[in-house]
């Protein structure tokens, strides 16, 4: 149970506390009374409840946990061999590199794409509309975004949505080939060239027709115009063969390295004859996968080239090892770069009008008004976006957990999910409570940072 | 929905893989599971048991007298939901009916031996608990919550159980569970169109098997279907190929950590499984396109395409008949299933199951041991489908359709050879937790078939750590 407590306390205390000491600190001079002439006593007893409550849900298991995590799994104390642990082992080692990476991109970055939202839907005029649906993931769990972006981020581009997007675009510049997976089925008289094309095996004679047998075509995406396959006829002038699917469907390879009538040639299939390593003559095959080649190609080899089998693009691997966590700090700033618009867009609405007036009669062009002007007015407000953010960012779980699937998992690892798979999954509460203590200390700079601001704005 | 629940499962999942998919789409229905079915009362005495049970029809006839146990209560605790508690209730209906005891069903949560921790600590643990791996039968011994099986039971057992099934539920010697549903974890899945397209059949042996993947391949179908983001699948392939190819004696050695995965017998497994993974073109989505199939993902891309999906085979045990039920597909028409070839000199018979332990020393409990021996039990439960006995006793023609009798069959011919899965019976943190282990490595061979001594040192390194741990 270290996890929630240790991690909702990170964030209680300067809430808790602040309202204590901007109130203490002016009027702490009065010994005995208050100005409303309250005894302490009474002070004390309406205190009490909070405090109880305080004690007993936040210091009491953050003094548990810290005691914890001296001692090992068994409850034997252990000194700091948890803390050894955390540091030597792989998993925890990409958890920490992970949160820092966390740490400093998706404050960052969410706070920089909700000021641009909020500056621009001040100026549109729909902009109340426009606010609402960027605002809108919000509203959504955490754990139901991470589904949703599960699904998103699934690497077929017919189920995932980016790659969709991304093959689609990619299509529309380089085209993918017709004949995909096809490749020499056993005993052919081709053999593999290097690099995804094929060659035959021994050269080829003008007036003897040459067989090109491929297997592996999916039905599916064969050509349209596609015809059963003929033997070409021997034409002494010329180098003449077939280029075709050596299948038979429910039969196998039908007769070997001869095209049957039940199979189906090569339209349009490339054909190079290559003498040397240089290309003399090169053509394409027809609808039933017959082709010539003039005299030149006597005496060469006859290759298809790669361009032939050229796989269909299937996009970017978002749930691979390498993207998986840019992929899901992307889908953090979709869910939360609206939080931060509402908050800057209200902070924005508190800008004195004249100060940019003043600054366009000046002179100043609207980059320079935004930058000059705006930016460092709106100070404060970013500091507030970003420091939240940052601490909502350090004990980021449920995107983490849901969205890898199992194979990335450990490469996206954080340290909120690396506590629960310790507590949990290893059952060693030990190092698990070590782990929260990290955190805790990680969490204590912000913290101060974000008392210390307050405490000068209360002056103010 | 299913893949959040997906995602949740590595921690319970070693207790749900051995009980099947079934579980794990119905858990998720099953949380409001009202369970229990009460009836009589009274009394009652050892000497009346002289009197045969049931009666009846010679067929259908007990193949066992139980005592009467009128007014006698028996609790059983198991983790099953939905359908397959259906079916238990029945099983226990007949119990009921025969002995004249009040059996209740206690729906547990997994992994069931926290459950039961809980239960014991509160003073109730139940009569029977239905247990679904070896490791928690052990637990269970450790914990003394666990009595063994009385001499009328362990009757039964002798007469209708192979040794090796005995073995599986015996602790130091002594016969504690009492294994009454089976899982066949060595089975290869196959979409019937792509074969008949391919004109091949089903094959025997390794070497028949990789040269019908290539015909499939050659037909335009990628062979094989593998759901690597679950690692489960990838140790269930490995442990296959190890058990034909090593010998249960190795096998053995390997799950206890007595020989070292830098032994040249897992070099020889790793080759022999990497010259499928490793081939172009036989994977579906490739290394990384696999890597990213969930399980039940990767039995529905071999039964949904028509006669084009994405893969035309897919491994796994019995529960993929689950998954193809949420296809179009029909068991037995369109999804047909052959046992895992032979790699050495015999196919692998890696099972699971779950066994019914005694918690109490209650005649009900016992009697309960002994009902569940036979095969009158299992055929209750038989008839109903989704299930596999591993009770030889039990005619082969209770079961509704040709891919369960295949199933059950090739269980049963296995005899003793049979293997509890490895990566079940090792430390959690070596065969049981993504990202790590057993899992991390052989995923990362996956990738990277080509390094089988690489993949050998990382699984030595992991298991050096683990064993020494637990």
């Amino acid at each position: 149970m270290t996890t929630p407590d240790a991690g909702g306390t990170a964030a209680v205390p300067p809430a808790e506390s602040t309202p204590h000491t901007s109130k203490t600190g002016p009027r702490g001079a009065g010994p005995r009374r208050s100005v409303t002439g309250t005894r302490r006593a009474v002070a004390v007893l309406f205190l009490l409840p909070a405090l109880v409550l305080l004690g007993a849900l936040v210091l009491y298991p953050i003094g548990y946990s810290v005691g914890r995590s001296f001692f090992d799994k068994a409850g034997d104390f252990a000194g700091l061999d948890n803390y050894e642990t955390m540091f030597s082992d792989d998993g925890i080692r990409t958890a920490v590199k992970n949160n820092a990476i966390w740490l400093v991109a998706a404050p960052a970055l969410t706070t920089a794409l909700g000021l641009i939202f909020a500056v621009l839907t001040e100026r549109v005029r729909w902009g109340t509309a426009f606010k609402l649906i960027i605002f809108m993931p919000m509203v959504i769990s955490m754990l139901a975004a991470g589904i949703i972006f599960r699904l998103v981020y699934e690497s077929d581009p017919d189920r995932g949505v980016a790659n969709a997007l991304w093959v689609g675009v990619h299509d529309t510049f380089a085209e993918s080939s017709n004949f995909p997976r096809g490749h020499p089925g056993a005993r052919s008289p081709l053999e593999s060239a290097g690099g995804g094309a094929f060659v035959t095996k021994e050269p080829v004679r003008a007036g003897e027709p040459v067989v090109l047998p491929l297997t592996g075509v999916p039905p599916d995406q064969m050509p349209d115009d596609a015809k059963s396959a003929k033997p070409a006829a021997a034409d002494p002038g010329k180098v003449t063969g077939t280029a075709w699917q050596d299948f038979t469907r429910g039969k196998g390879r039908g007769k070997l390295n001869a095209p049957d009538a039940v199979e189906f040639g090569y339209p349009g299939i490339k054909i190079e004859a290559v003498k040397g390593g240089e290309v003399v003559a090169s053509t394409k095959a027809a609808a039933d996968g017959t082709f010539s080649l003039p005299k030149e190609a006597d005496g060469a080899q006859l290759r298809y080239p790669a361009s032939n089998f050229r796989e269909p693009y299937n996009g970017v691997d978002w749930l691979g090892p390498s993207l998986i966590t840019p992929a899901i700090i992307g889908s953090y700033i979709w869910m939360w770069a609206g939080f931060a618009m509402v908050l800057i867009a209200a902070g924005l609405a508190s800008v004195p009008r004249e100060l940019l007036e003043a600054a366009r009669v000046d002179g100043a062009n609207e980059w320079q008004v935004f930058r000059r002007v705006t930016v460092p007015l709106l100070a404060p407000v970013l500091a507030v976006v970003v420091v939240t953010l940052m601490i909502n960012v350090m004990k980021i779980f449920d995107l983490v957990f849901v969205i890898p699937p199992g194979s990335s998992k450990d490469e996206a690892n954080v340290l909120a999910v690396q506590l629960y798979n310790s507590a949990f999954g290893d059952r060693d509460a030990g190092v698990a409570s070590a782990i929260a203590v990290l955190l805790f200390l990680l969490v204590i700079p912000v913290m101060l940072f974000n008392m210390r601001r307050m405490r000068r704005e209360a002056r103010r | 929905m299913r893949s959040t629940l997906r995602t949740r499962t590595p921690n319970t999942r070693r207790a749900r893989r051995t009980r099947g998919a079934a579980a794990k789409i119905v858990a998720s229905a099953a949380v409001g599971a009202l369970a229990l079915g009460l009836s009589a009362c009274g009394g009652d005495d050892k000497d009346k048991d002289d009197d045969k049970a049931g009666g009846g029809g010679k067929e259908s006839a007990a193949t066992v007298q139980l005592p009467k146990l009128d007014g006698e209560k028996v609790s059983v605790a198991a983790v099953w939901g939905g359908a397959e508690r259906k079916v238990f209730l029945k099983v226990l209906d007949e119990f009921e009916k025969r002995t004249g005891a009040e059996v209740s069903f206690v729906p547990a949560q997994d992994p069931i031996i926290s459950f039961l921790e809980s239960k014991a600590a509160g003073g109730q643990p139940p009569d029977v608990a239905m247990l679904p791996q070896v490791g928690a039968i052990e637990q269970a011994v450790q914990n003394k919550w666990a009595k063994p099986v009385g001499p009328e039971a362990q009757k039964q057992l002798t007469k209708n159980y192979a040794q090796g099934w005995q073995d599986l539920g015996a602790v130091d010697g002594k016969q504690y569970g009492v294994y009454f549903k089976a899982a066949n974890k060595s089975l290869i899945w196959y979409n019937t169109e792509v074969f008949t397209n391919a004109g091949v059949k089903e094959p025997k042996t390794w070497k028949e098997f990789m040269k019908t993947a290539q015909t499939v391949y050659d037909s335009g179908v990628t062979p094989m279907s593998v759901g690597g983001a679950e690692a489960w699948t990838l140790t269930d392939w490995f442990e296959n190929i190890y058990l034909s190819q090593a010998g249960p004696e190795k096998y053995d050695q390997l799950a206890q950590h007595k020989i070292k995965w830098t032994d040249p017998s897992v070099k020889d497994a790793l080759t022999t499984l990497g010259e499928l993974f490793g081939k172009k073109g036989f994977i579906a989505g490739g290394a990384d396109g696999a890597l990213q199939t969930e399980f039940p993902a990767s039995v529905k891309q071999t039964f949904t395409g028509g006669d084009q999906p994405k893969a035309g085979m897919v491994f796994e045990g019995d529960m993929v008949s689950l998954s193809i039920a949420e296809t179009k597909a029909e068991v037995g028409k369109d999804a047909k299933v052959f046992p895992f070839p032979a790699v050495g000199d015999e196919s692998p018979a890696v099972v699971g199951g779950d066994a019914a332990v005694a918690l109490k020393n209650s005649k009900g409990a016992q009697a309960l041991l002994t009902f569940l021996a036979t095969p009158d039990a299992a055929k209750i439960w038989a008839e109903a489908g989704g299930f596999v006995s591993p009770n030889k006793a039990l005619d082969l023609k209770a079961y509704p359709n040709d891919v369960q009798r295949g199933i059950a069959d090739a269980l049963i011919k296995a005899g003793d050879d049979i293997r509890f899965d490895m990566s079940d019976q090792a430390p959690q943190s070596f065969g049981g937790t993504p990202g790590k282990g057993e899992w991390k490595a052989l995923q990362d061979f996956l990738k990277n078939p080509k390094n089988v001594a690489g993949t050998q040192q990382t699984l030595e390194d992991a298991a050096a750590k683990a064993y020494k741990k637990s």
